[in-house]
């Protein structure tokens, strides 16, 4: 084929993949999988110029390229950054990235509310995931934190700010999907925020997308608000003849209630169909859709638990974690200088090494 | 030696040499006459790139060089800006250069532009400095009067239209991407790059983007030559650099030195800075503006190998971060031993606070955060473990970054803890007395 674009090779954490000229090392890793998918909280492949700002995604690059193999200088936002014939990305294997990363976890809740409990996201909250798997467990900031009254920006709409991370997706989402954009990030610094100008209403078939695109709490659909926990509705995939989109949405149901319509999202988040504010908030009525079954949901996630027999009798990845950290604790204390050897040779031994790099490879099963 | 060279500050001193007429009498705009008739744009370049030198406005990256990457793609337009924002605690030598020798950046923008092929270039002014772009702006309205400016210069047929644009005030629109799309029209936030604005800046076309005084040195390198600049100035710095003065000095004021210039002949002697007032003597410098690292005055006077340090870029950066600084800006802040290194940090920090744009997390929250906690330290309720706890901050918010701010911000606050980690400690253990009005910690005795 003549047009057909020339491939590079991209190693990402010790794997290979052949991608197009053009492909940020963000896709290349992706196309890998989840096992070397740098976490992004700002990137999002359908709005275009997003990403570069949370910085969640660095990666240390170690070798530039096949003709200049030298290492970059700082670490690169992932996100961005095209892939080179031969380059060379680490991710979670290089220490320098996950220390960057353990910081900018830090940043992010620094002057976060963390008001989980009481917050529509949690449990589909990207920053709790991320949080989870890359941050520490303990807080070093003392300091007051600021704060933002929360704000009706639209009848269907609440900006929490306190908890908007200033990912910007919304600002794109508005700025792409929508005639005129009302909204968007007054003042500089920790006390920008989110906000229409001279208390503007998001008015418009589209602005409810900036529910979905939002990755916190920040931005919650007041149709749905305090409803009920997520993991508490089942989600299911449904379509409509729609006029203004092209239908195909998430119904979620609690009990024989649809409690909430929301656009499909992919395994990294990412919706896959833009919906219109008529199928959103309006079509909250089991005959309003054609049903076509559960959505598929990650296993690992709390939406999944307890329903279609998806968990049953598998235990949760961060326990499993958990107690091989704490095991391995114990095991480093024990003195087996004596009989090193002996124990080596052992089953027992070889079965424990070969769990132990099985829980530290950083393998994920998402699907 | 040709130790006073003035490349900029020559005629300075002229009566009336902000009007046209004055400045063309003392051989004004013989630099555009000679690059529009006698040179191509390319040979201009070439002569720029010979003069080696460096931006002025802090990075110190080769201007000819910069030149030389600018994309040319056929059919779309080229653009020159100006960055005049100059918003850098301790740096106020573009303002002083633009008030009182205006005609100098016009004829540097005018051979500047046509050098790179520009028919449209842009002076970004500071916001602050609304007299300044009136001054400014009544010295196009001259150059164009007498055909400098306009359509068909000098019946060359090259055209060029001058824009003269006041920020809003923000300091980080002097960071050249912001500073494109607050010209723009847009929030002044800095874009991701790659693109640099060599290929895509201003409206997606290829700019350059220089500061003033960079600017203001093209005249001079057209007049006499590239060759004739190199020979001024010492190793990779060549030329002269304005530096702008304050602090506990006897003469604080903007200077042109030579680059090279020993240190020691720059703080102390009676034709620059005078040294320090009288009684009191160094104890600190921050030599190229709020964001380069901070020297106690031993490691300013002497690098770490026990050389003379000399008002260069390789010079003060003798030693890296460890025991070196930047020449910066130019935005030379000399203490003596009754300021309070922690005090003067908060306030470093909580300029870069306000300042942030707030786009990438480590800048936005890790500034905040470091501001709080020096705050505390400076008030009296710091602790021991806050003091690593800021190196961590700082160092975590380092090179992680869209743009530099986020290192401005971090290299005030590790380098003071760096050379000052006793006075800092002292803060915390004494409480009651570092927070009496006036308190400095020197070592054994206490100023209070
Ligand atoms: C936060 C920030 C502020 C800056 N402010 C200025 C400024 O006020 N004036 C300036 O000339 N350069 C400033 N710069 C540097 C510019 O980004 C750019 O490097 C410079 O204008 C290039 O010109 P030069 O090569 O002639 O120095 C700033 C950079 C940063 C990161
Ligand atoms: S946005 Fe996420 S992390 Fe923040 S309060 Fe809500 S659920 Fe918790
Ligand atoms: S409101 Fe949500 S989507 Fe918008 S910037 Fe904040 S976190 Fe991002
Ligand atoms: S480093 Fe600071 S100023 Fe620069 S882009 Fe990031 S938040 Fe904005
Ligand atoms: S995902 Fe790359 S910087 Fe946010």
């Amino acid at each position: 084929m003549e047009n057909e674009v020339p491939l590079i090779k991209v190693t990402i954490d010790g794997q290979e993949i052949r991608v197009p000229v053009g492909t940020t090392i963000m896709e290349a890793a992706r196309q890998i999988g989840p096992s070397v998918a740098p976490p992004a909280m700002c990137y999002y492949k359908p709005l275009q110029g997003s990403g570069g700002k949370c910085r969640a995604c660095l990666v240390k690059v170690a070798a530039g390229s096949e003709k200049d193999p030298r290492p970059m200088p700082k670490l690169v936002a992932s996100c961005i950054t095209g892939a080179q014939d031969g380059m060379v990305v680490e991710n979670f294997t290089n220490p320098e990235v996950v220390e960057a990363r353990k910081g900018v976890v830090e940043f992010l809740l620094i002057n976060h509310p963390l008001d989980c409990p009481v917050c529509d996201q949690a449990g589909e909250c990207h920053l709790q995931d991320f949080a989870f798997e890359n941050g520490v467990g303990e807080k070093r900031f003392v300091e007051e934190k600021r704060t933002f009254e929360p704000e009706d920006i639209g009848d269907k709409v609440q900006l929490h700010m306190n908890r908007c991370i200033l990912c910007y997706r919304c600002v794109y989402t508005a700025n792409q999907l929508t005639e005129k954009r009302v909204h968007g990030v007054m003042g500089r610094g920790d006390h920008a925020q989110i906000s229409t100008y001279i208390k503007n209403s998001l008015e418009s078939d589209f602005y409810g997308n900036v529910i979905d695109v939002c990755p916190v709490g920040a931005l919650t659909d007041k149709t749905y608000r305090f409803k009920s926990r997520v993991w508490f509705s089942k989600p299911v995939d449904a379509h409509c003849a729609c006029e203004k989109c092209s239908g195909k949405v998430q119904v979620w149901y609690k009990g024989d209630e649809v409690i909430r319509v929301t656009a499909r999202k992919n395994q990294w988040g990412e919706v896959e169909d833009f919906i219109c504010n008529t199928c959103r908030f309006d079509r909250k009525k089991t005959s309003d859709w054609v049903i076509e079954g559960p959505s598929k949901v990650a296993r690992n996630s709390v939406i999944a638990q307890n329903k279609y027999g998806l968990n049953q009798g598998k235990k949760p990845e961060f326990a499993l974690n958990y107690a091989a950290k704490n095991f391995k604790g114990i095991d480093d204390a024990r003195d087996y200088n004596q009989n090193l050897d002996e124990i080596k040779k052992s089953e027992d031994y070889k079965a424990l090494m070969q769990k132990n790099d099985k829980f530290f490879s950083k393998e994920k099963s998402l699907k | 030696m040709a130790n006073d060279i003035k490349i900029l500050t020559e005629h300075i001193n002229i009566p009336g040499i902000e009007t046209f007429e004055v400045y063309r009498k003392a051989g004004g705009y013989n630099a555009v006459e000679k690059a529009i008739k006698k040179m191509s744009p390319d040979e201009i370049v070439e002569e720029v790139k010979k003069s080696g030198i460096r931006g002025r406005g802090g990075a110190g990256f080769p201007m000819g060089m910069k030149w030389s990457f600018l994309a040319k793609p056929e059919g779309v337009p080229r653009y020159l800006v100006c960055n005049a924002d100059e918003s850098e605690p301790g740096t106020f030598k573009d303002h002083y250069l633009m008030k009182n020798l205006p005609h100098l950046l016009i004829e540097g923008m005018i051979v500047s532009s046509f050098a790179l092929g520009a028919n449209k270039s842009f002076i970004y002014v500071r916001g602050e400095l609304m007299y300044v772009v009136r001054i400014l702006e009544k010295a196009i309205e001259e150059a164009k009067a007498a055909g400098f400016l306009g359509k068909n210069i000098l019946g060359s047929g090259y055209d060029l239209e001058l824009v003269v644009q006041p920020g809003g005030g923000a300091y980080i629109c002097g960071e050249e991407t912001a500073l494109l799309e607050s010209l723009e029209g847009k929030r002044g936030n800095p874009r991701n790059k790659p693109p640099f604005p060599a290929v895509k800046g201003l409206y997606q076309s290829p700019t350059v983007v220089n500061n003033v005084e960079s600017i203001a040195n093209t005249p001079w390198v057209i007049n006499h030559g590239g060759e004739e600049y190199a020979k001024i100035g010492i190793g990779r710095s060549t030329g002269t650099k304005l530096i702008s003065a304050s602090g506990h000095i006897k003469n604080p004021g903007v200077y042109e030195i030579t680059l090279g210039l020993p240190v020691d002949e720059f703080m102390n002697s009676d034709q620059y800075l005078g040294g320090i007032r009288d009684g009191h003597y160094l104890k600190a410098v921050v030599a190229g503006g709020s964001s380069v690292p901070i020297l106690p005055a031993n490691l300013f006077y002497k690098t770490a190998n026990g050389e003379d340090r000399l008002m260069s870029y390789e010079s003060l950066s003798d030693g890296g971060f460890p025991t070196g600084t930047m020449l910066g800006s130019g935005g030379f802040i000399a203490m003596d031993e009754t300021t309070c290194i922690v005090r003067n940090t908060w306030n470093f920090s909580r300029f870069y606070h306000h300042e942030s744009c707030g786009q990438c997390s480590p800048c936005r929250e890790g500034t905040g955060w470091m501001e709080k906690v020096l705050h505390r330290i400076e008030h009296g309720h710091g602790t021991m473990s806050d003091i690593d706890l800021l190196v961590d901050v700082a160092k975590k918010i380092e090179g992680n970054t869209i743009c530099p701010l986020g290192d401005a911000a971090a290299w005030p606050v590790a380098s003071a803890i760096r050379h000052f980690r006793d006075e800092f400690e002292w803060h915390i253990n004494h409480p009651n007395e570092a927070t009496k009005p006036g308190a400095v910690y020197m070592g054994a005795e206490i100023l209070a």
